[in-house]
C-alpha cells in the first residue's frame, strides 16, 4: 500500500536543471564567457597582427576603415584594431579575476568572523564596512587612484579596495542565518573548533550565493575597470585595455568611428555574458542576491 | 546620530587614504622634475611635515569651518569650487533619476502583468543590455547617432549661449524663473543625452526590481481578496499593489543614487559637463590633492543624506515600520 | 432556485514531476438562501474548488480540462475577464482564510473599505476620481463606519483610521466580513474563515457570520475541515475526499447516518467528551500526480472490495437527498 502512496520525487539536481532550462539566456551567457576565455588564452594565435598589441607603429596605414585586411580598421599609428581588442580581453578578464580574488579573500573572512564571533569583533568589522559603503564605489576607487601611480595594477588594487565590503556583508548575512541552524549547533556541541565551524561548516553552505554574486560582479568589475581606463586612471597606452582604447578613439570622432566602437562592443558583450550567466545561476541555485 | 559617526569614519578614511598611502602628494603635484627643495617647501606649505594627528586635527577643523584647503589648480578654496559646480551635477543626477523612476516603474509593472509574454521578454533583454553597456561607450554612441549623424542634439556642454541668471544653479529651473524660454529649451537639449546615458542602467534595474516586487504583490492574499471582492483591477494594481511594490523598490533607489554619482564622473567627462564630478576627475588627473579629498567628502555627505531621506520616506510609506518606532 | 452549480469540474496542475490531477469530477450545487458546507481534510481540494469558483486560482500552472461552473445563468469558466469581474462583484463575495495576510498592510482600513464602496465592480476609474479629487470619498468612509458598526466592531470611527497591523486577528476578520458584505452579494464563499483565529475568538466570528447570513438571506458555500462548525452553520454538507465528492446530505442526516466509509471515519475521529475511544483514519491523502486507480479512497478504506481499485464510483442517490460515491452502494455493489 505504501508504494501506491509514495512515489519517488525527482532529485535536487533534476529540479535545478529544470530551472536552468527555463532560462535559456543563461546558456548564451555561458557560451559568451567560454568564447571570451578562449580568445584571451589563444590571443597570440588568433590575432592577425599580434605585434600590434603593444607599441608597434605603421604610419603607412593610419586610420584605415574596416576592411578584409583589418576587419575593425586601424588606429592613429596604423595598428590593427582587431588585434588590439583581442589582446584587450586578457586585461579585462584578468582585472575581473584579480579584483574579485582580493575582494572575496578579504571580505569573506571578515564577514564570517563578524557574523560568527559577534560582540566587539562584529561591531568593529561592520562599522568599518559601513564607512566604506558610505562612499559610492567608483568615487572611492577614483580617490584611491589619486594617490597612486597610474597603471593597470594600481587600478585593480583601487577597485578591490572598494569591493570587499560587499562580500563582508554577504558573508555576514549568510553566517547569521546559518549560525542558528542545526548542523552548526550539532558541531558546536561535539566540540568542533570555531575555525573549523566557520570554514568547514558555514562557508560551504554559502557557496551558491557566493558563486552567483561573483559571476555578476565579474561583469561589474570589468565595467569599473574599463571606466577607470577610459578616464586615464587605469592602464596606460599603449596597453590595449578596452576602456583606454575607447578613450583614445574618442578624439577622432565621428570620422574614425571604428576606433571606439569595437572596443566598447567587446566590453558590452563580455559584461552581458557574465550578467546572463549570473542570472541563470541565480535561478539554478534558487538564491536571492542583490 | 549613527550617520554622524559614519561621516566621522569617512573623514578618517579619506584622510588616511590621502596621507598613509604610498606616494607623496607634493612629489606627485610637482612632477618628477622638481628639485628636492621644491618638494620639501611644498610639503611644509601643505603641512605634510607635521605629525599625522596634527594634520588630521587641522583637516577636521577646516571641515567645520567649510574650508577644504586650497586647490593646486584653481588656487581657490576647494569648497568654493565645489559649490560652484555642484548644481550641474545635481541637475544631471536628478534628471537621470527622474527618467529612471518614471520609466522603470511603469515598465516593471507592465512586465509583471504580462509575465513571460512578449513585452516581458523585450523588457528583460533591455534590462540585461542596460546594465551591461559601458556608460562612456553608450554615451559616445549616442553622440554619434543623435548629434553627429542626425544633428538633433548638441554634443557637449550645458548651454549654447550665456547661462541664465544664477539663482539655484540648475539651468532648467533658473531659465524658468527668468522666463527665458529659449534658454530652457537649449539647456534641456544639452541635458537630454547625458542624463539618458546615466539613467540607462538604473532604469533597467528599477524595471527588474519593480517587476519582481509586482509579481510578488500579485500573489499576495490581500491582492487576491481585493480583486475577488470586486475592486477594479486598475485601482488594485496601480494604487494598492504599487504602493507596496514601490516601498521595497525605494531602498534600491538609494543605492542607485550612489551608483549614479559614481558614474557621473564618467558621463561628465564624455559630455564635457561642467560639474563637480568632472572637476574631481581633473583633480585626480592633475594630482590636486585637496580637491580630490573635498570631492570625495562632499559626495559621501550627500550620499549619507540621500540614504537618510530614503529611510524616512520608507517609514512614511510603510506604516509597519513607522508604528514599530 | 439554484444559485451555484458545479458539474464535473476537473482541475490539473502542471508541476516538475508531472501533472497533478487535483480535482476529479467535482459536482456540487448551492440553492437560494441555503448554507452549504464543503468538508474534508487538509489537501482534499476544498480550497482549490473555492479558488476556481472565485477565479483566483493561478493558471498556469492550474488548468481546467473539463467542467462547468454555473452561477445563476452564466458559466463562469466561459466568461471573459471583465464580464466575470462584473458578475462576481455584483453577486458573489468572499471571506478569506487568513485575516492576518488578507488586508493590505500599507493602507488604513477606511481607505480600503472606502475605495471598495465607491468603485466596486467598476471596470474603469477616471484619473480625477483615482486621485481622490472628486467628492464621494467622505461619504464612502462614513458608509464604511456604518458597515463596521454592523459587524460589531467597537469604536468604528476610530478603526477606519487604523492600519491592519494595529488590529487583532478577530478584528481583521470582522473587517473582512464587512468588506464582503459591501456589495450586497447573493452568494458568499467562506474559506475556513475561523481556522486561523484563536479558539476563543472563533465563536464570536462564527456567530457573526451566522447572523449576517440570516439577515441578508445569503446563500453560502462554507469551506471547513471541522464537522462541528458545519453542523452549527450548514443546511447541507458535501464531504470531499481526494478531489472528489464522497457524500452529500442534509447536515443532520449526514451526521446521524453517514454512509461512505470515509465519512464514517471522519465522524468517529471527532474527539468526544464522553471519553469514547478516539478513532482516526489510517494512511494519508493521496498523491495527486499518480492517484490511486478507481476510488481514490480505496488504499485507506476499511471495507475494500476488488472493484474499488478498478472502477471509479459514481455519485448516486441512495436515500432522499442523500448521495454517495461508493461501490458499496452502486449497482451490483455489496450490502
Amino acid at each position: 500500500m505504501e508504494q501506491v502512496l509514495r512515489r519517488k520525487q525527482k532529485g535536487n539536481l533534476a529540479r535545478a536543471f529544470y530551472r536552468f532550462k527555463k532560462n535559456p539566456l543563461s546558456l548564451v551567457g555561458l557560451s559568451i564567457i567560454l568564447v571570451m576565455i578562449l580568445i584571451a588564452i589563444l590571443a597570440p594565435f588568433i590575432a592577425p597582427y599580434p605585434g600590434d598589441s603593444a607599441g608597434a607603429v605603421h604610419f603607412k596605414q593610419m586610420f584605415q576603415p574596416p576592411s578584409w585586411k583589418h576587419p575593425f580598421g586601424t588606429d592613429e599609428v596604423g595598428r590593427d584594431v582587431l588585434s588590439r581588442v583581442i589582446f584587450g580581453s586578457r586585461i579585462s578578464l584578468m582585472l575581473g579575476v584579480v579584483v574579485l580574488f582580493v575582494a572575496v579573500g578579504v571580505g569573506l573572512p571578515l564577514g564570517l568572523f563578524a557574523g560568527y564571533l559577534g560582540g566587539k569583533v562584529e561591531s568593529v568589522i561592520m562599522r568599518i564596512t559601513d564607512i566604506f559603503l558610505a562612499i559610492p564605489p567608483l568615487v572611492l576607487a577614483l580617490a584611491v587612484t589619486a594617490v597612486l601611480e597610474r597603471n593597470l595594477y594600481n587600478s585593480m588594487f583601487a577597485i578591490a579596495f572598494t569591493w570587499w565590503p560587499w562580500y563582508t556583508r554577504l558573508a555576514y548575512g549568510e553566517t547569521l542565518s546559518k549560525k542558528e541552524e542545526d548542523f552548526v549547533e550539532v558541531s558546536e556541541s561535539l566540540g568542533a573548533s570555531r575555525t573549523y565551524i566557520m570554514f568547514r561548516e558555514i562557508l560551504p553552505n554559502m557557496t551558491s550565493s557566493l558563486l552567483v554574486k561573483i559571476t555578476l560582479d565579474m561583469g561589474y568589475a570589468i565595467l569599473v575597470g574599463a571606466a577607470l581606463g577610459f578616464l586615464g586612471l587605469g592602464a596606460q597606452p599603449p596597453t590595449p585595455e578596452w576602456g583606454t582604447l575607447v578613450s583614445l578613439g574618442r578624439i577622432h570622432l565621428p570620422k574614425m568611428w571604428w576606433l571606439s566602437t569595437f572596443a566598447g562592443l567587446a566590453i558590452f558583450i563580455t559584461v552581458l555574458g557574465f550578467n546572463l550567466l549570473g542570472d541563470g545561476l541565480r535561478d539554478f541555485f534558487d538564491v536571492e542576491v542583490e | 546620530m549613527y550617520m554622524v559617526l559614519v561621516l566621522f569614519g569617512v573623514s578618517l578614511l579619506i584622510f588616511f587614504l590621502a596621507r598613509v598611502m604610498p606616494g607623496d602628494p607634493a612629489r606627485l603635484a610637482l612632477g618628477p622634475e622638481a628639485t628636492q627643495e621644491q618638494v620639501a617647501s611644498l610639503r611644509h606649505k601643505l603641512g605634510l611635515d607635521r605629525p599625522l594627528y596634527t594634520q588630521y586635527y587641522v583637516f577636521l577643523r577646516g571641515l567645520f569651518k567649510g574650508e577644504l584647503g586650497m586647490s593646486l589648480i584653481t588656487k581657490r578654496d576647494v569648497f568654493k569650487d565645489l559649490i560652484q559646480r555642484l548644481p550641474a551635477t545635481l541637475e544631471l543626477v536628478m534628471t537621470a533619476m527622474l527618467i529612471a523612476i518614471l520609466g522603470g516603474i511603469p515598465l516593471g509593472v507592465l512586465s509583471a502583468l504580462h509575465k513571460d509574454r512578449t513585452i516581458d521578454q523585450i523588457s528583460r533583454i533591455f534590462a540585461f543590455a542596460g546594465v551591461s553597456f559601458p556608460r562612456f561607450w553608450i554615451g559616445i554612441m549616442f553622440q554619434i547617432a543623435f548629434a553627429y549623424i542626425l544633428g538633433l542634439l548638441p554634443i557637449t556642454g550645458r548651454i549654447s549661449g550665456d547661462p541664465p541668471t544664477r539663482i539655484t544653479g540648475l539651468y532648467l529651473l533658473d531659465s524658468l524663473i527668468a522666463r527665458d524660454f529659449p534658454a530652457f529649451v537649449d539647456s534641456f537639449k544639452h541635458l537630454l543625452l547625458p542624463s539618458l546615458t546615466l539613467s540607462l542602467s538604473p532604469l533597467a534595474q528599477i524595471t527588474r526590481i519593480t517587476r519582481a516586487n509586482m509579481i510578488e504583490q500579485l500573489r499576495k492574499d490581500y491582492s487576491i481578496v481585493m480583486r475577488t471582492i470586486g475592486m477594479p483591477e486598475v485601482v488594485n494594481i496601480y494604487k494598492y499593489m504599487l504602493k507596496n511594490a514601490f516601498t521595497s523598490t525605494l531602498t534600491v533607489i538609494g543605492l542607485l543614487t550612489g551608483w549614479m554619482i559614481g558614474n557621473a564622473f564618467v558621463i561628465e567627462q564624455v559630455f564635457s559637463w561642467p560639474g563637480m564630478a568632472r572637476y574631481g576627475v581633473n583633480s585626480v588627473l592633475r594630482n590636486d590633492f585637496n580637491a580630490v579629498v573635498g570631492v570625495t567628502l562632499v559626495i559621501a555627505v550627500g550620499y549619507v543624506v540621500i540614504n537618510l531621506i530614503v529611510d524616512l520616506l520608507y517609514g512614511y510609506l510603510d506604516p509597519r515600520i513607522r508604528l514599530k518606532r | 432556485m439554484t444559485v451555484l452549480s458545479i458539474a464535473n469540474l476537473k482541475i490539473h496542475f502542471d508541476t516538475i514531476d508531472g501533472t497533478a490531477k487535483v480535482l476529479d469530477d467535482v459536482c456540487l450545487s448551492v440553492n437560494e438562501a441555503e448554507v452549504v458546507g464543503l468538508v474534508g481534510e487538509t489537501g482534499c481540494g476544498k480550497s482549490v474548488t473555492a479558488k476556481t469558483i472565485l477565479g483566483s486560482l493561478p493558471m498556469p500552472p492550474g488548468k481546467v480540462p473539463d467542467g462547468k461552473i454555473l452561477f445563476f445563468c452564466d458559466d463562469l469558466l466561459k466568461l471573459n475577464k471583465h464580464d466575470r469581474h462584473r458578475v462576481m462583484s455584483e453577486k458573489m463575495s468572499y471571506i478569506p482564510q487568513d485575516p492576518m495576510t488578507s488586508l493590505n498592510p500599507v493602507f488604513t482600513v477606511g481607505e480600503q473599505m472606502g475605495d471598495l464602496i465607491r468603485w466596486q465592480g467598476r471596470r474603469r476609474v477616471g484619473p480625477l476620481e483615482f486621485l481622490g479629487l472628486r467628492r464621494g470619498r467622505h461619504n464612502a468612509v462614513a458608509k464604511a463606519v456604518k458597515l463596521l458598526d454592523r459587524v460589531e466592531i467597537p469604536a468604528p470611527k476610530e478603526i477606519v483610521r487604523r492600519y491592519p497591523i494595529e488590529l487583532s486577528g478577530g478584528m481583521r476578520q470582522r473587517v473582512l466580513i464587512a468588506m464582503a458584505l459591501i456589495g450586497r452579494p447573493s452568494l458568499l464563499i467562506a474559506d475556513e474563515p475561523t481556522t486561523a483565529l484563536d479558539v476563543t475568538i472563533q465563536k464570536g466570528v462564527l456567530t457573526l457570520i451566522e447572523e449576517k447570513v440570516e439577515e441578508e438571506e445569503l446563500s453560502v458555500l462554507y469551506i471547513t475541515h471541522n464537522l462541528g462548525v458545519a453542523r452549527r452553520l450548514c443546511n447541507r454538507v458535501y464531504v470531499m475526499y481526494g478531489g472528489a465528492i464522497a457524500e452529500t446530505a442534509k447536515t443532520k442526516d449526514l451526521l446521524r447516518d453517514p454512509i461512505h466509509p470515509y465519512t464514517c471515519g471522519l465522524i468517529s475521529s471527532i474527539p468526544k467528551l464522553t471519553g469514547d475511544e478516539f478513532k482516526g483514519i489510517d494512511g494519508r491523502i493521496p498523491d495527486y500526480i499518480d492517484p490511486p486507480t478507481g476510488c481514490r479512497f480505496h488504499p485507506r478504506c476499511p471495507q475494500l472490495m476488488p472493484i474499488c481499485g478498478q472502477e471509479k464510483p459514481e455519485l448516486i442517490e441512495v436515500k432522499d437527498d442523500h448521495l454517495v460515491a461508493c461501490h458499496l452502494f452502486s449497482r451490483g455493489g455489496g450490502r
